[in-house]
């Protein structure tokens, strides 16, 4: 029987002064590379396959059938490039992987390089991390002076350069072809598919874009073995991942576990919901993934379950909202949101998210009638693929999930003439803003 | 005013980085906002002039993104996270709060330069909720009062540490982190926050491991 929390990327984020190169290798970092060099590319392509890896940034793809579909009769260069975009609302395991440990993700960009036979690779990394991009920047200077990476590495004749890029600020560039474009020096757009990256991305060359914390996790299935990994979370849902606490909980924070663990668990681990206070909606992995209730607290945390509840598992970012919580703020905070983020390349998402903040924000201050939740209902539906990306679907997913568990809450705003709901009492410091704001509870 | 020679040459070793130039002028405008405190049109022009593009293109790409800025930027950036988690937690009454202390509006700076309000989105720490960035570092589980102690601290000129991060440097500074030239703070601060090991914490006392791999015995 599986462990209940089973460090593996998280483990050593305890250590002492963890993100430096010393305190990796002390603890056995790096051995991937040698484990890795002595098989042959398309091995450990199928050891990755093996393992049931699959894409941790959100979509869940194999990891290892997307990197066995690089054409390797094409004889343009292949790339790796690595999405550190992290920004989906309520993500926040990426941002400190690389903060604790920039060395995993060093390594596990070397082995899948490798593995696709890249001699370039790329750490696209959001603009708005000062801190994790001088960890990244130090990492791979380390990595460098110690062989790890550069010309011949470990004597293996294997060849690879990482460059570190800073993004500059946009949400669309964590869909992968947005970030191909930002890579290449423009707006950050996403690309009409096929053809898909594999076959024409980065530089129209054969390119994988995976996430920070599936590349991540390449090196332990290397050292441990696929069997090792498949042997964790449930039967279609290989493995490990980090699940993201954040919100009305009283322990908020980083819980790495199997795959399939619920969130009745995870909230017990974290001390319950905080004192006083009960759960009253979630997202299971970000503000794109349709919202969840109490109900479903026994929910296996897996691809499949969590996608037969009506939601997706995306990127286990587990935000939690007690009771004092306003629905209809939460949801109309976010549809501004990708309404300001909205690239603007099709007209269903610009227009759309527009239109739908409209449509919520008047319902927000009690104005409007019943008959706005059938046009919200009907703009998504004109939305909801028909957009060019995800974008759009994922503005979609908070209204139309909100109207189907709290229908009775948006009529609330109607009859109360505006949000019935004191903010105060959600924040971290009520009692200060009490005082502060003189707000009555 | 056009840019030095010395921000020049820079801005041609950051495109000689990438195997296609271009690729180089995400981090060249944030090169050019370090020199100029802003992305100015002379700055546009120096960078299409070392891609061989048109101004045009630069500035399509300079105003796409949000960290970007057409205005002058203060000697501190700070931004409050008023997406959905953040705001509920009490991002909304922590702006607020910062906006009547500094008695700017959203995307202003105060009228001593020394501080460039502004609401951002997601900023990845949603388990340090409500989180403020100064300069693009956490500023974790920020209160109205704490808030307002940084920035009249940064305002005096006091020395300010992120509380996951290293000592805060200015913005035009940051920015030519940014465009990779790194600075000396990489080592300063701690490997994570206390939020960052909550599980981790519990996986010790507990004696909770994964299982061992095929390599080793011992698990690991």
């Amino acid at each position: 029987m599986t462990d209940t929390l089973t460090p593996v990327l998280t483990d050593n984020w305890d250590a002492e002064r963890a993100w430096t190169l010393a305190s990796y290798e002390e603890r056995g970092g790096y051995a991937a590379l040698d484990k890795a060099f002595a098989m042959a590319p398309d091995d450990v392509i199928a050891a990755v396959k093996e393992s049931g890896l699959r894409g941790r940034g959100g979509a869940g793809f194999p990891t290892g059938m997307k990197w066995g579909f690089i054409p390797q009769d094409n004889p343009k260069p292949k790339y790796l490039v690595v999405n550190a975009d992290e920004s989906e609302p309520g993500t926040c395991k990426d941002i400190p992987l690389m903060m604790a440990s920039p060395h995993t993700l060093v390594e596990g960009v070397i082995v899948s390089s490798y593995a696709i036979r890249a001699n370039t690779a790329f750490i696209y990394v959001r603009g708005e991390v000062l801190h994790v991009i001088r960890r990244l920047q130090r990492a791979v200077q380390e990595a460098y002076l110690a062989g790890h990476l550069g010309k011949n590495i470990h004597g293996s004749g294997y060849d690879l350069d990482l460059i570190v890029h800073a993004g500059a600020g946009a949400y669309i560039c964590g869909e992968e072809t947005a970030l191909l474009e930002g890579l290449e020096g423009r707006r950050g757009q996403p690309r009409l598919r096929p053809p898909f990256p594999a076959v024409a991305g980065l530089y129209a060359s054969p390119t994988v874009i995976n996430n920070v914390e599936s590349i991540a996790s390449v090196p332990s299935i290397i050292v441990n073995g696929p069997a090792w990994f498949a042997g964790m979370g449930t039967e279609k849902s290989n493995g490990f991942g980090i699940f993201s606490l954040s919100g009305h909980v009283a322990n908020p924070g980083q819980y790495e576990a199997p795959l399939g663990i619920t969130l009745r668990e995870l909230i017990d681990l974290a001390g319950g919901m905080r004192e006083g206070h009960e759960l009253k909606f979630w997202t299971p992995g970000g503000s794109s993934t349709p919202l969840l209730t109490p109900e479903h607290l026994d929910v296996p945390l897996d691809f499949e379950a969590v996608g037969a509840a009506g939601s997706m598992l995306g990127t286990r970012a587990l935000q939690l909202f007690d009771e004092t919580t306003c629905v209809v703020r939460a949801v109309l905070r976010w549809t501004e949101f990708y309404k300001h983020e909205s690239c603007g390349k099709c007209t269903p998402c610009r227009e759309g998210t527009w239109w739908l903040t409209q449509t919520l924000a008047r319902l927000e201050k009690g104005q409007g009638s019943e008959a706005d939740l059938d046009l919200l209902l009907d703009q998504c539906d004109n939305i909801l693929g028909r957009s060019f990306c995800a974008l759009g679907d994922g503005a979609t997913s908070p209204i139309s999930s909100s109207i189907q568990y709290f229908r009775d809450e948006y009529l609330a705003h109607l009859t109360h003439g505006g949000c019935p709901f004191d903010p105060a009492a959600s924040t971290t410091f009520p009692s200060l803003s009490d005082t502060a704001a003189g707000a009555t509870a | 005013m056009s840019l030095d020679q010395k921000t020049r040459d820079e801005l041609r070793e950051i495109a000689a980085r990438y195997p296609e130039a271009r690729s180089g002028l995400l981090p060249m405008l944030h090169l050019v906002q370090s020199v100029e405190g802003r992305v100015t049109p002379e700055g546009i022009e120096a960078c299409a002039e070392v891609l061989g593009i048109s101004a045009a293109e630069v500035n399509g790409v300079a105003t796409f993104y949000t960290m970007y800025k057409r205005k002058p930027v203060g000697d501190y950036h700070v931004g409050v996270c008023t997406n959905t988690l953040c705001a509920v937690m009490g991002g909304d009454l922590i702006f607020e709060r910062l906006k009547d202390h500094l008695e700017v509006g959203n995307d202003e700076t105060t009228e001593d330069g020394t501080i460039t309000l502004e609401h951002i989105e997601c900023n990845a720490a949603c388990d340090y909720a409500p989180v403020m960035m100064v300069n693009w570092e956490f500023m974790d589980n920020q209160t109205p009062e704490s808030a307002v102690q940084v920035v009249d601290d940064l305002r005096a000129g006091n020395e300010v540490h992120s509380t996951r991060g290293p000592r805060l440097c200015t913005w035009r500074e940051a920015e030519r982190v940014l465009a990779g030239f790194p600075d000396d703070r990489a080592d300063e601060g701690p490997a994570a926050g206390p939020a960052s090991l909550a599980g981790l914490r519990i996986a010790r006392e507990k004696g909770w491991t994964a299982p061992a791999g095929e390599s080793k015995g011992e698990s690991k």
